[in-house]
């Protein structure tokens, strides 16, 4: 993304720390909700607890970061990875079981719209409950009351009760309620996720208003084209652990990586391929392992440096002296694919290994993976075929660099 | 308990008006119904306990006496019967929102002031029109009375309001309670009935709940009334001690326990 670095200074106080969240694990008590006395009375009683606290779970572990004055910090993660814990904890409505969270400035939760929206109400009646709860004074929503009104273009629906109102009109009544909320710090779970496109077009003219104003926003979504298009940090949460702080180019890669990763719990060649999404072939040549080399040395998670030489070693089970052909495809995160280098035909004897190098390698730092696919030597059966298997991530400073591949040009004046 | 601040404040002010619109939107009579609650119980508990069962001793306007303990209780009831379900019935909110826990249980205790209030003035016209025994030199008490009666509901609302996310076994337990303490409470017969008749009968006395009746009652209505420092004695320090133990008790319990009322709710 094109973001122009002096406007990004200036809207950030990196001298102002606003969120300080640090070591803060959470953990949820079994069997919430509904318990009855005697179950007390029984667990109180016996010395058997564990069995109990088994049922219970940590949402999160020991993350810690911090927000500065006026960033917008998107959080990603994969569905109960504990991101919206993380929020509600921020928010004040969870507590902490172990850590702390120090806030400084209003916050206002934007975590659900609507909150305290009751159907047996009136369309009006809900504006003031609703303004109420997220911080207004009653005089303060009359005088707003008809622009609310105006805006979410339910002028005629406000004696209604609420239960007569579609989804859409509600979502809308809400969403122009939320957005007059004066915060320093909003925290935004989702919201993008309801709502039809035309909705979703004026919650981002809302976010890029919110971001110039200079106000401190909290974005929790799955959406990584708003995440590269507002964010400016990242913080990566994976199995209730946080993964670390990105650009925003950096966590759509990884995120991507993450879902990939999870996805396919099958096709298990070995730790480096990871887990293979798909993997089909006759099975006359089967590959069992795939190292990744940067610069000669073994490279365990598969990380490799701009402008350095990679090399990935294969090493195969064949049952047949037939000669093969070797293809490998590189994919970025969005699927589009950079190289695909094929072998010459390959005289394989059983458990020999094949190795493919690369010098100075030109991809520019994120996520690639890398397909495997094994031939014959007329490219007509397919032996095996690793979809998407080996991952392979690009380190190195992305400042300065767009696009696909870094051609090490030099300019001069 | 901090005092409420302005956004507080009209949180509170918010859940109240919906709470009001929501509970009588369906109901012909509305309001009128549960201001009418007191007064129609006071008619039933009049006429099977005085005109049938005889049991209201020789006490003087003893129409005024009872409508005046009856309405302490149904206070009472009301508050803390609302409280049971007050954080509860407001899951919703506590899931998503940061408002102070307490306002939850504070907002389900502005109706039942309303209709004591409202109830009170139905009160004094009854005592204007039969004719009471004001006790002037201690008129200065009854708002300290009053508080201690607020004060004590408001406690025991936060006690069930807290326990009841954990336990639901708890709106059973303090409904069959109630029945039995209205019982206990020196409501519908005179306090001298049970001490003459039972050598530890005065120990009823001990509830902080007829403390503040039987003190209302005196000042307000007779001084047959029988009060604490009559039957106990310095005794009588345990029933008006025991409210502020008891607040103490509860703001400690909520505030620890509201710590994970969004998750447990």
């Amino acid at each position: 993304m094109y973001k122009t670095m002096t406007e990004t200074k200036e809207r950030i106080d990196k001298t102002k720390v606003v969120i300080s969240v640090s070591g803060v694990s959470k953990y949820f008590s079994p069997s919430k909700g509904q318990r009855s006395i005697k179950q007390a009375f029984t667990s109180f009683f016996s010395s058997k607890k564990d069995s109990a606290v088994k049922d219970g779970y940590w949402a999160l572990k020991d993350v810690g970061f911090e927000v500065y004055k006026g960033e917008f910090f998107g959080i990603v993660g994969r569905n109960g990875s504990g991101k919206s814990t993380l929020l509600k904890m921020i928010a004040g409505v969870y507590t902490p079981t172990k850590g702390s969270i120090d806030t400084d400035g209003k916050i206002v939760p934007f975590i659900e719209l609507g909150v305290g929206f009751n159907a047996e109400l009136t369309g009006k009646d809900n504006v003031f409950l609703n303004g109420a709860l997220l911080g207004f004074t009653r005089k303060e929503m009359m005088d707003m009351y008809d622009d609310i009104v105006s805006f979410a273009e339910l002028q005629d629906h406000m004696d209604i009760k609420l239960k007569n109102f579609s989804s859409g009109m509600q979502v809308r009544l809400a969403f122009s309620i939320a957005i007059r909320a004066k915060s320093d710090i909003l925290l935004v779970d989702e919201v993008l996720a309801v709502g039809d496109s035309s909705f979703q077009k004026k919650c981002f003219e809302i976010f890029t208003a919110l971001k110039k104003e200079g106000r401190t926003i909290v974005f929790i979504t799955h959406d990584m084209t708003a995440i590269e298009r507002f964010c400016d940090r990242v913080l990566v949460i994976d199995k209730t652990k946080a993964r670390g702080i990105y650009t925003p180019n950096e966590a759509g890669a990884i995120y991507d990586h993450l879902n990939a990763k999870y996805n396919t719990e099958e096709n298990d060649i070995s730790e480096v391929t990871g887990k293979a999404p798909s993997r089909w072939g006759s099975g006359e040549v089967r590959l069992d392992k795939v190292t990744v080399f940067s610069e000669g040395k073994l490279s365990k998670n598969n990380v490799v440096e701009m402008g350095e030489d990679l090399e990935i070693r294969m090493s195969f089970t064949a049952k047949t002296t037939k000669k093969i052909v070797i293809g490998l495809a590189f994919e970025d995160i969005f699927g589009v694919n950079i190289a695909g280098p094929n072998s010459i035909g390959v005289n394989l004897s059983s458990k020999e290994a094949v190795s493919y190098k690369a010098n100075n390698i030109p991809l520019v730092p994120g996520e690639y993976k890398v397909t495997i696919a094994i031939y014959d030597q007329d490219i007509i059966n397919e032996y095996d075929h690793l979809e998407k298997s080996v991952k392979l991530t690009v380190t190195g400073k992305s400042h300065n660099i767009y696009g696909k591949v870094n051609l090490f040009g030099k300019w001069s004046i | 308990m901090q005092i409420l601040s302005k956004t507080n404040k009209s949180i509170l002010s918010a859940m109240v008006r919906s709470d009001f619109k929501l509970r009588y939107q369906n109901s012909i009579l509305g309001y009128l119904w549960s201001l009418l609650r007191p007064l129609l119980l006071s008619v039933i508990l009049y006429i099977v306990f005085v005109k049938f069962l005889r049991i209201s001793g020789d006490i003087r306007h003893y129409a005024s006496y009872l409508l005046l303990g009856i309405m302490c209780w149904t206070f009472f009831i009301e508050i803390t019967m609302g409280g049971v379900s007050a954080v509860v019935g407001k899951g919703d909110l506590i899931r998503k929102i940061s408002i102070p826990r307490y306002l939850t249980v504070v907002s389900t205790s502005a109706s039942a002031l309303i209709n004591f209030g409202l109830n009170f003035v139905v009160l004094l016209g009854i005592m204007l029109v039969t004719g009471v025994e004001v006790q002037v030199k201690y008129l200065i008490l009854v708002p300290f009375l009053l508080i201690q009666l607020y004060a004590l509901s408001l406690a025991i609302a936060f006690i069930l309001a807290a326990a009841y996310v954990k336990y639901r076994d708890v709106s059973f337990i303090w409904e069959v309670f109630t029945q039995m303490l209205f019982y206990l409470t020196p409501i519908i017969y005179p306090v001298s009935l049970v001490v003459q008749r039972y050598p530890m009968g005065k120990y009823i006395m001990l509830n902080p709940l007829a403390q503040i009746i039987q003190h209302l009652r005196y000042i307000l209505v007779t001084p047959q009334s029988q009060t604490a420092w009559q039957v106990l004695g310095w005794t009588a320090l345990v029933p008006i001690l025991s409210v502020p133990v008891i607040c103490i008790i509860a703001v400690k319990y909520f505030r620890s326990e509201s710590k994970s009322f969004a998750e447990n709710v």
